[in-house]
């Protein structure tokens, strides 16, 4: 079994439902994200089109952030997915530094690297991934790639001629398992599209001050197992 | 319209809450120059034997491994200090991943400041010879100090690794495009030729002009090595589109293009002429300043060169 991801872009409307399930279903800490949206605007007035792309863990096959961490509190499951160990983790952002999809953050609660593992617990009981239940237009896919008959391979199927299956850098060789429809150099590139200062739907966002944050108190990373939850700021 | 300025994709990202950029700071720059300074006094160290008599720089046997254990305890500290959980550091041991270069290098640079440790206090105690003269620790210390010449060949072998997996670590984040170049293996050599060279001449006051004279050598041409491999990358990179756009940081306008140029004067440009003086007029003057810039300019270039590629975004 290998588990894998699709998006089709074309069907995604940028609702973040999806986000907003992961958050909740995974307690990921305020101003932390596994899975977000971004947006992006493309094109001149009156020719302008929104586009949306949800961004999460690519779970690859030749992941280097399993190859980066020293004491591999990433590691593979047996249906490929890409899990973290919380309790292994040495905080020493090595995989943060490797991802190349930006995946990877620092918990600010638990000090340690975190990310999307396809919710692994829920997929364990039988259930689907948060985002994917809550998307919905269904544009989150989700399945096991080795099984032909999965309704993620018959999609890549359907659609993977003419290159319309495509996979965010794929010159990084990572070999991702989550695979996008209707992207394009655009929405895919990071290189692609510009950030300008002003031009974002929420400016000057918030960031909590916590222990996880960078250049935060060196003494505190010390302290943190000695104090206690609600000294720290009660997230 | 702003649209109409990108005439390459005419696209702007109007949502998308970036991850925190620089992960790697400042300790990370202090890490890596105090490792430079850690193994560079032993590599320096072996080519100024190698090259003198002992007469000519008595206290050489025990200035490396003291300058190079107390540089090597500094990075470990910063090492430690950058973990978010540093208690769990002793993972590394327990539960090694063997494909991760920070697993090798934390176990390499662990041997090798032991290694130090035990020089530094052999040499020590040699040199100061009425230290402790009757305890019986220090007597036996003494009687075996011939252990000092059978560790050095092993661990100036040694030195080249811990220099270099630094890089090793960079070549496997493979989100930054800027490290995977080959060329920041040699970068890391002649930084630990430039810090050992510098750190080194602080102690020369009372060696033969001769050694002097070697050790503005040795710190003219790892300066001019370094700077040479810098400005390669600065002008004729032809690397990924990333890189490029990464190096957008230190060209004109970028962000950091004061940094980084006053580290190219002050650390690599200053030095060359000024141990090239010092080559000639043997002004112990000179080579302490040439010493001292060179070590600031490594810092600050160290540090442009870490956190830039940290500012692209991955998304």
């Amino acid at each position: 079994m290998k588990l894998g991801f699709l998006v089709d872009l074309n069907l995604c409307m940028g609702c973040k439902g999806c986000e907003i399930a992961c958050k909740v279903e995974n307690e990921v800490p305020l101003s932390s994200w596994r899975l977000r949206v971004k947006y992006l605007d493309v094109g001149v007035f009156p020719t302008t089109t929104r586009n949306f792309t949800p961004l999460r863990c690519n779970h690859c096959e030749n992941a280097p952030c399993e190859r980066v961490c020293p004491v591999s509190a990433l590691h593979y499951l047996d249906n490929g997915i890409v899990n973290i160990d919380n309790e292994r983790c040495i905080g020493c952002a090595g995989c943060i530094m490797a991802c190349p999809y930006g995946a990877i953050y620092m918990d600010p609660e638990t000090n340690t690297a975190d990310k999307c593992t396809y919710c692994a617990h829920r997929i364990e009981g039988g259930m689907m991934p948060a985002c994917v239940t809550a998307c919905p237009v269904e544009a989150n896919i989700f399945g096991d790639l080795e099984d032909p008959k999965s309704h993620i391979s018959d999609y890549i199927a359907q659609h993977q001629n003419n290159g319309g299956v495509q996979v965010r850098k794929p010159e990084k060789g990572t070999n991702p398992n989550h695979f996008y429809v209707g992207g394009g150099n655009q929405t895919l590139n990071p290189l692609a599209h510009k950030r300008i200062e002003g031009y974002s739907l929420f400016n000057n966002i918030t960031h909590l001050k916590h222990v996880g944050q960078p250049n935060h108190g060196i003494i505190d990373r010390f302290m943190e197992p000695f104090v206690s939850h609600d000294e720290k700021g009660g997230h | 319209m702003i649209e109409n300025s990108i005439s390459a994709t005419q696209a702007v990202v109007t949502l998308d809450v970036a991850l925190p950029g620089i992960i790697w700071g400042w300790i990370i720059t202090v890490n890596m120059w105090a490792k430079s300074i850690g193994t560079g006094v032993v590599l320096v160290g072996a080519y100024l034997f190698y090259r003198h008599k002992k007469e000519d720089m008595p206290s050489l046997k025990w200035v490396i491994p003291t300058v190079s254990f107390i540089a090597l305890n500094i990075f470990l500290l910063f090492t430690l200090i950058d973990l978010h959980q540093p208690y769990r550091m002793i993972n590394i041991f327990l539960h090694p991943n063997w494909s991760s270069a920070i697993t090798v290098g934390a176990w390499m640079a662990s041997l090798f400041t032991a290694l130090i440790t035990v020089m530094m206090i052999v040499s020590l105690l040699d040199y100061f010879s009425d230290f402790r003269k009757n305890c019986v620790v220090a007597r036996v210390v003494r009687a075996n100090s011939i252990i000092y010449d059978k560790l050095f060949g092993f661990v100036v072998f040694l030195a080249i690794p811990v220099t270099l997996y630094t890089a090793i670590i960079m070549a496997e984040s493979s989100a930054r495009e800027l490290w995977q170049a080959p060329t920041e293996m040699l970068q890391m050599m002649w930084a630990a030729f430039m810090a050992g060279s510098a750190a080194l001449i602080y102690f020369s006051n009372n060696w033969a002009v001769a050694v002097r004279k070697d050790l503005a050598f040795v710190l003219a041409i790892s300066v001019a090595g370094s700077f040479g491999m810098y400005m390669g990358e600065y002008f004729f990179s032809f690397k990924a589109a990333e890189a490029e756009a990464t190096l957008e940081f230190i060209h004109s306008g970028g962000e950091y293009f004061g940094q980084f140029w006053t580290a190219m004067v002050v650390g690599f440009i200053m030095p060359f002429f000024m141990s090239i003086l010092a080559i000639k007029i043997d002004n112990k003057v000179v080579l302490k300043v040439a010493a001292t810039a060179t070590l600031i300019g490594l810092y600050m270039a160290k540090d442009v060169w870490l956190k830039i590629p940290q500012l692209l975004p991955l998304s």
